[in-house]
């Protein structure tokens, strides 16, 4: 049945992933990329990570995308205003992609589950306050810099926005 | 066992879900009578005895119109537009707590679809993602008023969400849970929260009328500015789920409201009926009341609409960024120092 479910599920997300490349309209790849993200969610809802898993339809598909949806739908891209990348851009943007593969790769292939650690000590490790103390005490220090990062981000977008005003 | 739960529960939704179809009908009865009322008139009262069968007529009338479909490429995102509206309006009524529990047929029966521990998450999630059905349909509607309202519609959900997200961390400080059922249980007696986050809920009110874009936030629906708003080109049925949707979400707010502010199902003397009269006869004078919050607080959305005018749009945004959100985040820091100082 969960086996059954993980495959229609990872074909949902491949398949939308797909087509957020391949569809020719932004709108529609941007609609595409929701649904990629909702068939994520049902992933993290098969582990049993009910918090990760509405958490990351709130931030992705409720404030991201529809950000993003707003953008696109406001510029009003036509396919005359495309340009074409030179191919130089073509190999560097494939490039890099790959050398972030490689670095995403390595990373899951050496890491270690925790998550074992918290079946053992027979803790509810999908609830919120089991949750947030972990991201207190254990990851306190990646978890300020996180917030810190955010923080930066924020205060530059504002900056930049300010920025534009006065020029004109 | 399983079956059973199963069974329960499909039986459950089904009444969950006539009843907030039920109540979305009346309501669109009972707008217009409020606001003959307000307005010194007597409103519908043709059809059926007061204008009883007035919503049935109006969904005939809805069915028979002609299909009509602008001219635009996209005629799937056209037609999904007023689906997700509709859908996502159902879709938090699952998590609410209708009442404690009924005793039949010699099992407890929950009255509640399902109780996550994230209930309060779930709800925000449902309504970020109700954004896109107008988004959708207003830019696939291929026309610049719908597209502008659309984008108005959006903005403002947005800018509120915010506001609105805020308000319930305070709440959530102080009951230390997420979960609906927790949050209900816990305002037993005449303990509700909306005297302990009285600017909490303010905050959450002013938002929860911007969400379901109601007077006097109904930017997106300004007739003078943008002819009918991001339903412009809908007609018929279509045209109806989104006029439908807003009622239906104009329940599920109100009931929201009933269940994290004014107690819920709870009511003075529920332990005095419980060792009285039964478990069943208890709650379900429970139910009885979070549904007369619930008509109180539709009541309160309709008496807003025909009392208060419009806002302009900077007004609209100035009052979501720079005042609710610093009267939030400030309600945050106080409800803080309060719990730490109590404890």
């Amino acid at each position: 049945m969960l086996t059954t479910l993980f495959y229609i599920l990872s074909a949902i997300t491949l398949a939308t992933a797909f087509l957020t490349i391949l569809s020719k309209n932004p709108i529609h790849s941007a609609i595409y990329l929701v649904l990629c993200f909702f068939s994520i969610a049902g992933h993290y809802l098969m582990f049993n990570a009910q918090f990760l898993a509405i958490v990351h339809i709130i931030v992705y598909s409720g404030a991201i995308m529809i950000l993003m949806l707003f953008t696109i739908m406001l510029m009003n891209l036509n396919k005359e205003d495309e340009q074409n990348k030179s191919a130089l851009t073509r190999i560097a943007a494939v490039l890099s992609f790959c050398l972030v593969a490689f670095v995403l790769l390595a990373t899951f292939v050496k890491a270690q589950p925790v998550i074992n650690e918290y079946k053992v000590s027979g803790q509810d490790y999908q609830s919120i306050k089991v949750l947030g103390q972990v991201l207190l005490n254990e990851y306190m220090v990646p978890f300020e810099f996180a917030s810190v990062l955010l923080l930066v981000s924020m205060i530059g977008a504002v900056l930049l926005s300010k920025k534009e005003h006065i020029n004109s | 066992m399983e079956q059973s739960i199963i069974i329960e529960k499909s039986i459950f939704i089904v009444v969950i879900f006539a009843i907030t179809m039920l109540m979305a009908m009346y309501a669109t009865l009972a707008e217009r009578k409020v606001a003959a009322w307000l307005q010194d008139r007597i409103g519908p009262n043709r059809a059926g005895k007061g204008g009883i069968l007035q919503p049935l007529a109006d969904g005939l009338k809805l069915f028979a119109k002609e299909e009509f479909f602008p001219n635009t490429p996209n005629k799937f995102l056209f037609v999904a537009g007023p689906a997700i509206s509709m859908s996502t309006a159902l879709m938090t009524s699952a998590v609410i707590p209708w009442g404690d529990k009924l005793h039949l047929f010699g099992r407890d029966i929950i009255l509640q679809a399902t109780d996550i521990n994230v209930a309060m998450l779930y709800i925000f999630g449902v309504l970020s993602v109700g954004v896109y059905g107008i988004m959708i349909g207003g830019w696939a509607s291929n026309n610049k008023f719908s597209l502008m309202s659309a984008m108005r519609a959006s903005s403002q959900m947005i800018s509120y969400e915010v506001a609105m997200g805020l308000a319930i961390i305070a709440l959530i400080m102080m009951t230390g849970t997420l979960s609906l059922r927790e949050i209900s249980a816990q305002q037993a007696g005449m303990n509700w929260n909306v005297f302990y986050q009285p600017v909490g809920f303010l905050i959450f009110l002013v938002c929860s009328f911007a969400e379901t874009n109601r007077t006097p936030f109904d930017l997106a629906e300004c007739e003078a500015e943008l002819i009918g708003g991001y339903h412009t080109e809908y007609s018929s049925m279509k045209m109806g789920f989104y006029l439908f949707a807003e009622y239906a979400s104009m329940f599920i707010s109100s009931t929201i409201l009933a269940v994290l502010y004014f107690g819920g199902y709870n009511y003075p003397g529920i332990e005095w009926a419980t060792e009285n009269w039964g478990v069943n006869a208890a709650n379900i004078i429970g139910i009885g009341v979070l549904f007369a919050k619930i008509c109180f607080f539709i009541f309160f959305y309709m008496w807003v609409r025909w009392t208060i005018p419009r806002f302009r749009y900077d007004q609209l945004m100035r009052l979501g960024w720079q005042m609710l959100i610093p009267l939030a985040i400030a309600n945050i820091i106080i409800t803080g120092i309060v719990i730490l100082l109590t404890q």
